[in-house]
């Protein structure tokens, strides 16, 4: 019998190892080896300098270079989020309290969107917004113009990229609180003399603002971790700081810069999502994925 | 207040046109006959879909696709469930932090995650490699793999496993005959968001890639960089209907197989 205890309380680490063990080996000490790497010089010729030494710190926070891009980087995440916040939570409010039958269908709609590749989302705007795209031929056909006009790559198509790209993630977010909030209370609140909008302000908004931070945390986190977007959609100089790390370890393959240029990005976006989960906890996430 | 609603509702189409009009458009160009595959549309053809099946490095990239997806979709959905049946079924001391840890992945930004692994591969002198894309897939496949068949496996009751075994059924019989069966679902959605998130992926992808080798969504990033050639419209549309597709028959074949199981016990 107390082999048999001893046994059960075995079996759940049993069922967890293999998955641990992927883990362990292909993210934390990857992770910790590149804060070490971080320190190491790459020489001229190429080989690493094995050491303690802070010249990629120093360069990667001193210089003015990597500074603007991080802030741009922020911005660019900041009016995505914005953006998706307002223009999502319209859709998440109807989907969540229309009665109509089209309910699933709405919902299942709002998955397609995961199920499609982002590279083809992102590069679907060029038929759209391209010199031979869509609204430059219907501009032209009308006569309101009669050459092209060059709308992509700069920072707007860039944010609007990342809001067709994200916006799904809101929308579900911001429904899944909606949809758990009794009737009964705004119905209360109206019963009791509010207006439809005050209900609104005063019950329903307050209680789908852990959707709405969900929403906004993966919106913001996704895009200021991009690098696919600010090439396709985006102008030479609208790089953001996900294209310094690729330009440093895949073209200038300086990895101990890289290193320390990715935990730049990792330390932010990690504080938010401390912050989050400090206030709020994960599960609020978790809850889309039922 | 009829006024609002409607407000609501309109501006509601107005996204999902939004969210789907540029792919709807991505569609329609594949079977444009014009020759530069772009507006204005000058009829149907399959043009541009014969010349991807003639293009040898869309091929390619392709079954690479396929084989990546199917084989990370296979390990990391066995690690995942596992975990996953650890996680709903047992309680143990540092259940929290091994939740967080399991979904850490997706915690941190892919490129942070795509550069650590890289480097420390390297580090160790293991070249780029298809290897190299396996594991970095299976890594980030397995948090949302965990996370889903743990949402469905929750709902799954215990009587009816605790009946097997009542009625003499060994732990390993009672796995096999019951828990499985009942598993099935929350597995195969499993195994469908981690083919899909592979064959999807080029964040990382890009990085871990070897020289020469491409995914249906590096070629289209290359052919995007080189010239905006009319056949990415064509391999755009393979692949939406592809990903598409693929849950909308995987859901129906489940169904097929629900009612059939339903039939044979009445």
């Amino acid at each position: 019998m107390a082999a048999d205890v001893a046994g059960a309380r075995r079996t759940p680490w049993v069922l967890l190892s293999p998955s641990l063990a992927t883990i362990s080996l292909l993210l934390i000490v990857p992770m910790l080896f590149i804060v070490v790497y971080s320190f190491w010089l790459r020489t001229a010729t190429g080989a690493d300098q094995v050491g303690f030494y802070l010249d990629n710190w120093i360069e990667v926070l001193g210089d003015r270079f990597y500074r603007d891009i991080l802030f741009q980087t922020l911005l660019i995440a900041f009016y995505t989020t914005v953006i998706c916040a307002f223009v999502g939570y319209i859709p998440a409010y109807f989907v969540a309290n229309t009665r109509m039958k089209s309910k699933a269908f709405l919902l299942l709609l709002l998955m397609l969107p995961f199920w499609i590749s982002y590279i083809i989302r992102t590069m679907s705007w060029i038929n759209i917004l391209g010199t031979s795209g869509a609204l430059n031929t219907l501009l032209i056909s009308i006569g309101i113009i009669d050459d092209p006009i060059q709308m992509l790559y700069n920072q707007q198509t860039v944010v609007l990229g990342l809001v067709h790209y994200l916006l799904p993630f809101m929308i579900l977010n911001v429904y899944v609180s909606l949809d758990g909030i009794d009737k009964n209370l705004t119905e209360a609140a109206q019963s009791l003399g509010c207006t439809g909008f005050q209900a609104f302000r005063e019950v329903t908004l307050p209680l789908s603002m852990p959707g709405l931070a969900a929403g906004s945390l993966l919106c913001f986190v996704l895009a200021a971790g991009t690098y696919i977007t600010p090439i396709v959609l985006g102008g030479p100089r609208d790089a953001m700081f996900a294209n310094l790390v690729f330009e440093a370890i895949v073209t200038q393959l300086n990895w101990p810069l890289g290193s320390a240029l990715s935990l730049v990005l990792l330390a932010l976006l990690g504080a938010l999502v401390v912050i989050y989960t400090r206030y709020l906890g994960i599960d609020q996430i978790a809850k889309s994925f039922k | 207040m009829m006024s609002g609603w409607s407000v609501i509702r309109i501006a509601t189409i107005l996204v999902y046109l939004f969210l789907f009009a540029p792919v709807a458009v991505v569609i329609l160009l594949a079977f444009n006959a014009n020759q530069f595959g772009s507006f204005p549309i000058e009829g149907f053809s399959f043009r541009w879909f014969e010349a991807l099946w003639n293009n040898d490095a869309i091929v390619r990239a392709f079954k690479t696709s396929l084989l990546l997806g199917v084989l990370t979709a296979a390990i990391s959905t066995t690690l995942g469930t596992l975990a996953a049946l650890a996680m709903v079924r047992y309680d143990f001391p540092g259940k929290r932090t091994i939740s967080t840890l399991l979904v850490a992945p997706i915690l941190i930004p892919e490129v942070v995650l795509a550069v650590a692994l890289l480097l420390f591969l390297q580090f160790l002198s293991m070249p780029k490699s298809f290897g190299l894309l396996l594991m970095g897939h299976v890594v980030f496949t397995l948090p949302f793999v965990v996370l889903v068949v743990q949402a469905r496996l929750v709902s799954i009751r215990r009587d009816v496993e605790e009946a097997a075994m009542s009625l003499g059924a060994t732990p390993v019989q009672t796995f096999f005959e019951v828990t499985l069966p009942l598993m099935l679902p929350a597995v195969m959605a499993g195994m469908l968001f981690a083919f899909t998130i592979s064959f999807d992926d080029i964040t990382g992808t890009l990085f871990w890639k070897p020289g020469g080798v491409e995914t249906v969504p590096t070629q289209i990033f290359a052919m995007l960089r080189n010239s905006i050639s009319p056949e990415i419209n064509a391999l755009g549309a393979v692949m939406v209907i592809f990903t598409i597709a693929l849950p909308l028959v995987a859901a129906s074949i489940a169904r097929v197989m629900a009612m059939r199981k339903v039939g044979a016990s009445k």
